[in-house]
């Protein structure tokens, strides 16, 4: 395979660009191999990476229904943070972070990460406390993490409208300097890319109808394009994490929802930071292109219709306007939907299930992109070990039975 | 300059309305009618602006919607607006406007330095460099690539401009008045449907507007201004021009954006919101989007100059503007002849009629007897001209060559017009779910399956013949017409027309030049505004990328501004040829909305500033402001969160108002609370499911805390009861819970418990509350409430009674938050304001002093009081709080008491509820530190609790602290650490309460 | 926005009602009873159906009422409106793959 670099392009420059290999190949399904991942968005694909380089397994295919990347890889607005609330969330978005800051090295493909800092905005007293509390767990955690007042955030992101007389006004944020956001198709194309190289089988328009058991473990798959043996099977289908997992008759506690995105046409550069307001429902970054990139709450009720309903948008926008009103004679000019798969806790599942050799690695709910690098390599331990790594041993399915939740929903932000 | 290439008549316009404008600094006049395009090229300016990746000069490539490059900055200041295409701009008065993304000038970009790099700079090339040094993609790379992106600015002041929202319910929504929309319309509309007309033009009539036609024996224009008279005559139409419709949503919901003052002159605008957001409910829909035009894919085609056919159409016939003077056209159908034709009425040369197919329909009879040449079975293999097409290289077409050989013959020109035939505008279609299919004969995607209850007429739907859009109209408006309930009395209309069939074109997806594609120095552009080419594509196909999704997103063809309108087709077509795969195979993309860009303020509409969310105030909140308070947001209420005096620091005042209720009387409005009126005979059962503790023999006129979980045992709200008769309750709730609450309770009674005779009624708002705490409050209210036997005895805490109260009738609540003898004093919600006046006046004597939420937390923490949402967060048990005394043993079910068996739910290694007390006395911890047994551990450190709240007591002369801790019930007495930015805190572990542990002020002054 | 019709209100859109997840998912008699797992099946598993689902809505900024819905979550087509207590609507087969 060849590696990418300016003396490459330079090279094939002269050549017209005619002799770049595939990215991945496209094979014909073998028989049978030792793993086979079931989706090839970005988890699966980081998965299938991991599995190969750091437990030498590569008689592994990747099962995608329709094209690579092309689930909420394509669909996220690409933030990248670690600060999370609980031990075990800074445990496994931080090793994801790590993984990050290397990762266009370690796969020779570049993903631009962006390290231009995440703020977290605090509008009302209980905010605050509750910002307060994870920049402290976060120190402690070893996951930077800083706290702004008001006139900080002003400082960092002059464009925040932070009068006192807002409806929800600015009391402060968290902030912290290495989030940010990555090209969210690289990271796809280049996981895949480096899973091919290793000799993973990357089989694209392959949708699984079927997983096959004999005596309570997993012997393979059935696809629109055969019966695929497998010594293990590892679902990887955000936005149809209950839909597989029901073809083993494991049911989860997952619901799905539409969450939607949008961006604006690009404009010059504006905001060098990526801002979010959990209070009013809007986050904000604008991308390398120009776009204002936009997300908002989820939408209610359940769905698998990638898409939800207009309000939603229009209710993220007043948000967005309270926050920056400079961006009102700014226009949309893309909206799109996602499904989400919702854990109650907010928190994802990487686990071993009660069918033996069937994983699953799911539940990401809206927070699943940054994750990918640790996803990823958590999972591809969870599968070669038979067994979690210490890093996704809290988000195991028993978790829902023994009560040890982890609750990222964040303070139940109840005024008194 | 002046308006050289004006015609000498016709058109959608007024030559005797002169309009001055600006661009790019320079003084132009236009007429009234015209856009700021016809405007630019009637005054023989080509240049507008830049592509995104090699600076290459750019112009005016079409007359609408579909513009892929033509994108300026309009006006200055806080009315700015950026990458508004000049295709829709209608011109007015002062119109200032400039290119974007050029440094410094359009006619002299440094950045057209980026071409000399063109070869490198292929699609994904980013993907495959700027990583070594690793450091330096931060620090040098990213900020480069960030610095040239985007287009235009955004303003730097808030904007002047106001935007309002609308709804409305329509029998039959048609979408473009274009023939087919209006023959839709009419039909729709005599049956007596309420029709709604959406037409993104200034006027109606859509393409109609740049052809000449007659219609049942009139030209066109008149033919329009028939049916718009009729239409406007019937009181259930509505017309909305100027007025896109940009979202089609399940079950026929629509949005349109109405531009209502964009055309004015920025002096007329105020008075009336810019734009207007329409949200429609249709029966039945008619979407009447029309079609547009393909370019052809050739070496460097992107030159100033280059235009679609029926563009410079409309510039000639609608505008009275000839884009050039020696026009070549290009073409593989046609329809586009006509182009020619007209521009020739127009007094411009054709210089000749390059046509890629051997044997073209009779229209090129009639061009050659019109003396114009006609090259069959052509192509134009090269361009030349820098800032204006000044030539074009042809070849006879070599069927599947990779490059033609042929002999190449220059012919110079000044505009190339350019026709690869027309795309329907499927746009809103798929939006609405509705599946595409490629078909074969007609060479485009087509409406196939409908999911909503809509239909599709004219060319959107692949009728590219005027006759049929008619009949296809006519058609159309009367099946939805029938759909949505209407009887038909008139037959259906039957527009007579003559027009030349526009034919079909021969698909011609790339033509290739004297070298393969993708050799050499010429561009193949696909998509003009990504600068995205054929080689691109194809280097794309080389890689792997094969989906069409894959191939957009790697090559960000469809991407800009104008989502691919004219580009993604004629992308798709050349995946096609390079996979060899037929088109049906390849797959569409998906439309997203919107169909064109929508400001973010139209969006938002009024729901801005205090607007955005309702701000709910308590019916003494004037005393309050008037009293300077200073506020807190609790949910959507406005609390007085303190009362400063002058010169007292926020520390003072708080001192001041919690000494006051420890050693007089305080007041504290607290109306905000929820309150849940819940009555029936199984009222004290549903209590005793809801509720953790018992609640059956709570005897009437008595009063009762209760603490609330979800099914997973969690807390989730507390508040007071108060029995009010043997059947009737009164709930008091958290603030920000109320209403969450009352739909939890309503939840189980409908759903769960139906056989439950109970009904809950919200009445937060019904009642104002009062609340006087201190020893001295008997006292006070005693003054007020002559009449009551106040005592201990006769009314003890936790009981309730009613009353008069300064005259007014009152339920008294004898609870308390702070420990001190309390009084909670409800009135009708409308009397609060009186009573409040009358307990001040009362209270003077005592001093009296109002305080606001946040002494009230402290006035609770010194009693160890929990706060829902301060000492919890949804992941804590009645038990962590230390509250096992409210959680009923002898109840056999209620909510939350399952879950507390389970493993990690009964493990007595959990956070539990404690006090802190600092080794300094005056050092506050922060709320939200983090806790440490360890204080030397290595990070990450292992933590074992936090600080939920923590303030200076006053009345203990001292910090105090609430903290959830590990196993900390058993650990009273250890010391623990704080570690916080640059020190640790040292605290030894307590009980939660600290003030009266022994609750002997409870009974206050007797 | 959804367009649901409330039983007692009639057609109303979808910012007058609150959700309320899949239906049918009754409280057990003696939860008493259940094993930890069997707990946890009711308090967290759901079917998460793709296709035509039994959920709930609370007409919380109206009449109050809640009721059930059966809505397809691919197409978000309502294809029945329940009040509670009452059994769901046999959905013939070529209606509930439209």
């Amino acid at each position: 395979m060849a590696r990418y670099s300016i003396y490459s392009i330079a090279r094939n420059a002269l050549k017209h660009h005619k002799d770049w290999p595939r990215q991945w190949r496209s094979p014909e399904p073998k028989p049978d191999y030792d793993v086979i991942i079931v989706g090839g968005g970005g988890h699966g694909l980081s998965t299938a990476y991991y599995l190969a380089k750091e437990h030498g397994i590569t008689n592994v295919a990747v099962l995608e229904k329709g094209w690579l990347g092309g689930g909420n890889t394509a669909r996220n607005t690409t933030i990248v943070r670690s600060n999370y609330l609980w031990d075990e969330s800074a445990g496994i978005y931080e090793k994801s972070l790590k993984l990050w800051e290397g990762l266009s090295q370690d796969i020779n493909y570049n993903v631009m990460l962006s390290q231009r800092g995440v703020l977290n905005l605090a509008h009302n007293l209980g905010d605050v406390r509750e910002g307060q509390r994870r920049v402290n767990a976060n120190r402690l955690n070893g996951v930077d993490a800083e706290w702004l007042d008001a006139d900080g955030v002003k400082e960092f992101c002059p464009i925040i409208n932070t009068s006192k007389k807002a409806r929800h006004p600015v009391l402060g944020a968290t902030l912290q300097r290495r989030g940010g956001v990555a090209r969210h198709d690289s990271v796809a194309w280049g996981y895949a890319r480096a899973a091919d190289e290793r000799g993973v089988d990357i089989i694209q328009n392959c949708e699984v109808t079927g997983i096959r058991r004999d005596e309570g473990k997993v012997t393979g798959v059935e696809t629109t394009r055969g019966f695929i043996g497998a010594k293990k099977v590892a679902l990887v289908t955000a936005g149809h994490s209950s839909v597989l997992a029901a073809m083993a008759d494991v049911r989860l506690p997952v619901e799905s929802h539409p969450l939607q995105a949008l961006v604006s046409e690009p404009i010059k550069p504006v905001i060098d930071c990526v801002v979010m307001s959990g209070a009013v429902h809007v986050y904000v970054s604008q991308s390398d292109k120009g776009e204002l990139v936009m997300g908002a709450g989820i939408d209610s009720f359940n769905s698998y219709g990638q898409r939800g309903s207009f309000h939603v948008i229009e209710h993220q926008l007043g948000a967005c306007l309270e926050l920056f009103p400079i961006f009102s004679r700014v226009r949309m000019m893309r909206s799109w939907g996602g499904i989400v798969d919702t854990c109650p806790d907010a928190s994802p599942i990487i686990s071993k299930t009660p069918v033996n050799g069937l994983y699953i690695n799911g539940g990401w709910g809206t927070g699943g992109f940054k994750a990918t690098p640790g996803s990823g390599w958590c999972f591809a331990h969870t599968v070669a070990k038979d067994e979690p790594h210490p890093l996704n041993a809290p988000f195991s399915l028993d978790r829902f039975t023994s009560g040890a939740l982890v609750d990222e929903h964040g303070a139940a932000a109840v005024a008194h | 300059m002046s308006r050289v290439n004006r015609t000498s008549a016709g058109g959608r316009v007024d030559r005797q309305k002169i309009l001055n404008f600006t661009f790019n600094g320079v003084r132009y006049t236009g007429i009234q009618g015209d856009t700021l395009a016809s405007a630019l090229l009637a005054n023989g300016v080509y240049l507008v602006g830049r592509s995104f990746k090699y600076h290459r000069p750019r112009g005016i490539v079409a007359a609408g919607a579909e513009e892929p490059g033509a994108m300026v900055q309009l006006e200055e200041g806080a009315e700015t607006q950026p990458n508004i295409r000049a295709t829709q701009i209608e011109l007015y008065e002062g119109l200032k406007a400039s290119s974007v993304n050029v440094w410094p000038s359009v006619d002299f970009d440094i950045s057209a330095v980026n071409g000399l790099f063109a070869k490198i700079m292929t699609a994904g090339f980013y993907n495959k460099t700027f990583m070594w040094p690793k450091s330096f993609w931060m620090k040098f790379y990213e900020p480069v690539i960030r610095r040239a992106a985007g287009w235009g600015r955004a303003p730097e002041e808030r904007d002047p401009d106001l935007y309002d929202h609308r709804h409305i319910h329509a029998d039959v929504v048609v979408v473009g008045a274009g023939p087919a929309g209006l023959m839709a319309a009419l039909e729709a509309a005599r049956a007596g449907a309420r029709v709604l007309v959406v037409d993104e033009q200034s006027e109606p009539g859509g393409r109609l507007l740049s052809e000449k036609r007659v219609i049942d024996d009139l030209p066109s224009e008149e033919w329009i201004a028939s049916i718009v008279e009729e239409l406007d005559s019937l009181d259930e139409v509505t017309i909305l021009s100027r007025t896109v419709l940009f979202g089609y949503y399940d079950q026929n919901y629509l949005c349109a954006v109405e531009h209502r003052t964009d055309h004015l002159p920025l002096a007329n605008r105020s008075g009336q919101a810019r734009q207007r957001t329409w949200h429609i409910r249709a029966k039945e829909v008619i979407l009447a989007t029309g079609a547009h035009e393909r370019p052809l894919v050739f070496a460097d085609n992107d030159r100033p100059g280059i235009m679609l056919a029926g563009s410079v159409q409309s510039y000639v016939n609608r505008y009275g503007v000839l884009p050039g003077k020696q026009m070549v056209l290009f073409t593989n159908n046609d329809g586009a002849y006509e182009a020619a034709l007209d521009m020739k009425a127009g007094g411009a040369a054709i210089k000749v009629i390059v046509d890629v197919r051997k044997e073209p329909g009779s229209v090129a009879d009639e061009a050659e007897a019109a003396g114009i040449e006609v090259l069959k079975g052509y192509a134009i293999t090269a361009t030349r001209g820098r800032k204006r097409i000044s030539s074009v290289e042809v070849r006879t077409v070599q069927k599947g060559a990779r490059q033609y050989t042929s002999a190449g013959r220059w012919i110079e020109c000044d505009l190339l017009a350019m026709s690869g035939g027309w795309s329907p505008v499927v746009h809103l279609f798929s939006q609405s779910q509705g599946k595409l299919a490629f078909n074969e004969e007609k060479s485009c995607y087509l409406p196939d399956k409908s999911v909503q209850k809509q239909r599709v007429a004219g060319s959107a739907g692949g009728e590219f013949s005027l006759a049929a859009c008619l009949n296809d109209g006519v058609f159309a408006g009367r099946a939805a017409a029938k759909e949505a309930g209407f009887l038909f009395k008139t037959p259906p209309l039957e527009p007579v027309v003559e027009a030349p069939d526009p034919g079909l074109p021969e698909p011609f997806w790339i033509v290739p030049g004297s070298v393969p594609v993708g050799e050499g120095s010429a561009k193949h552009f696909v998509d003009l505004q990504n600068d995205t080419t054929a080689a691109d594509i194809a280097l794309a196909t080389r890689e792997g990328f094969e989906s069409s999704e894959h191939v957009k997103r790697y090559t960000l063809t469809g991407f800009g501004t104008d989502q691919g309108k004219t580009s993604n087709i004629n992308a798709l077509g050349i995946l096609s040829g390079l996979l060899d795969k037929p088109m049906t195979d390849i797959g569409t993309t998906t439309f997203r909305p919107p169909y064109t860009p929508v400001s973010f303020g139209a969006l938002a509409g009024r729901n801005l500033g205090r607007w955005s969310d309702p701000v709910r105030v308590t019916s003494i909140h004037d005393w309050h402001v008037d009293n300077g308070a200073l506020f807190e947001n609790v949910g959507q209420w406005h609390r007085p969160w303190y009362y400063p005096k002058e010169e007292e620091t926020m520390q003072q005042s708080l001192n001041r108002e919690c000494l006051s209720v420890r050693k007089g009387v305080g007041v504290l409005d607290a109306s905000t609370l929820g309150k849940i009126d819940i009555k029936g005979p199984d009222a004290a059962e549903f209590l005793n499911r809801m509720y953790t503790n018992a609640w059956a023999k709570l005897g009437v006129g008595r009063v009762r805390y209760g603490l609330m979980c979800h099914e997973d045992g969690m807390v989730f709200d507390d508040g007071t009861t108060a029995r009010l008769a043997e059947d009737h309750f009164l709930m008091t709730t958290t603030t920000g819970n109320a209403a969450q609450v009352l739909d939890w309770l309503e939840d189980y009674l409908q759903t769960e418990w139906p056989d439950l005779k109970v009904y809950c009624t919200s009445v937060t708002e019904q009642w104002a509350t009062v609340s006087i705490a201190g020893p001295k409050a008997r006292k006070l209210l005693g003054k007020l409430a002559p009449d009551m036997d106040l005592s201990p005895e006769a009314f003890p805490f936790m009981s309730f009674q009613e009353g008069t109260v300064a005259g007014m009738e009152a339920r008294i609540f004898r609870i308390s938050f702070t420990g001190e003898l309390s009084f909670e004093i409800n009135v009708p919600w409308h009397a609060g304001h009186a009573l409040w006046d009358a307990v001040m006046e009362a209270g003077a004597e005592y001093n009296i002093t109002p305080y606001g939420t946040e002494s009230m937390h402290i006035l609770r923490a010194e009693k160890g009081f929990i706060i829902v949402g301060q000492e919890t967060d949804g992941t804590t048990t009645p038990q962590d709080l230390g509250m096992d005394w409210i959680i009923s043993k002898k109840k056999p079910d209620y909510i939350g008491k399952r879950s507390w068996s389970r493993e990690d739910t009964s493990s007595s290694d959990r956070k539990q509820l404690v006090g802190l007390l600092t080794e300094n006395k005056d050092e506050v911890l922060p709320e939200g530190a983090q806790l440490v047994f360890d204080r030397y551990a290595p990070v990450p450190m292992p933590m074992v609790g936090h600080v939920t709240s923590s303030y200076y007591s006053a009345a203990l002369g001292r910090s105090i602290a609430l903290a959830l801790v590990k196993g900390g019930q058993a650990k009273e007495g250890e010391v623990i650490f704080a570690p916080l930015e640059g020190k640790t805190v040292r605290a030894k572990i307590t009980g939660p309460v600290f003030y009266d542990k022994e609750g002997e002020k409870l009974d206050g002054e007797v | 926005m959804l367009l649901i019709k409330c039983p007692w209100c009639g057609e109303r859109p979808e910012t007058e009602f609150h959700y309320g997840g899949e239906a049918h998912i009754e409280r057990p008699e003696n939860p008493e009873a259940l094993s930890d797992e069997e707990w946890a099946n009711f308090l967290f598993m759901r079917s998460n159906v793709k296709g035509l689902f039994r959920e709930r809505w609370h007409h919380s900024n109206g009449c109050r009422r809640w009721f059930n819905v059966l809505r397809n979550t691919v197409s978000h087509d309502i294809l029945a409106v329940y009040r509670m207590g009452e059994k769901p609507p046999v959905i013939e087969p070529a209606e509930e793959n439209r």
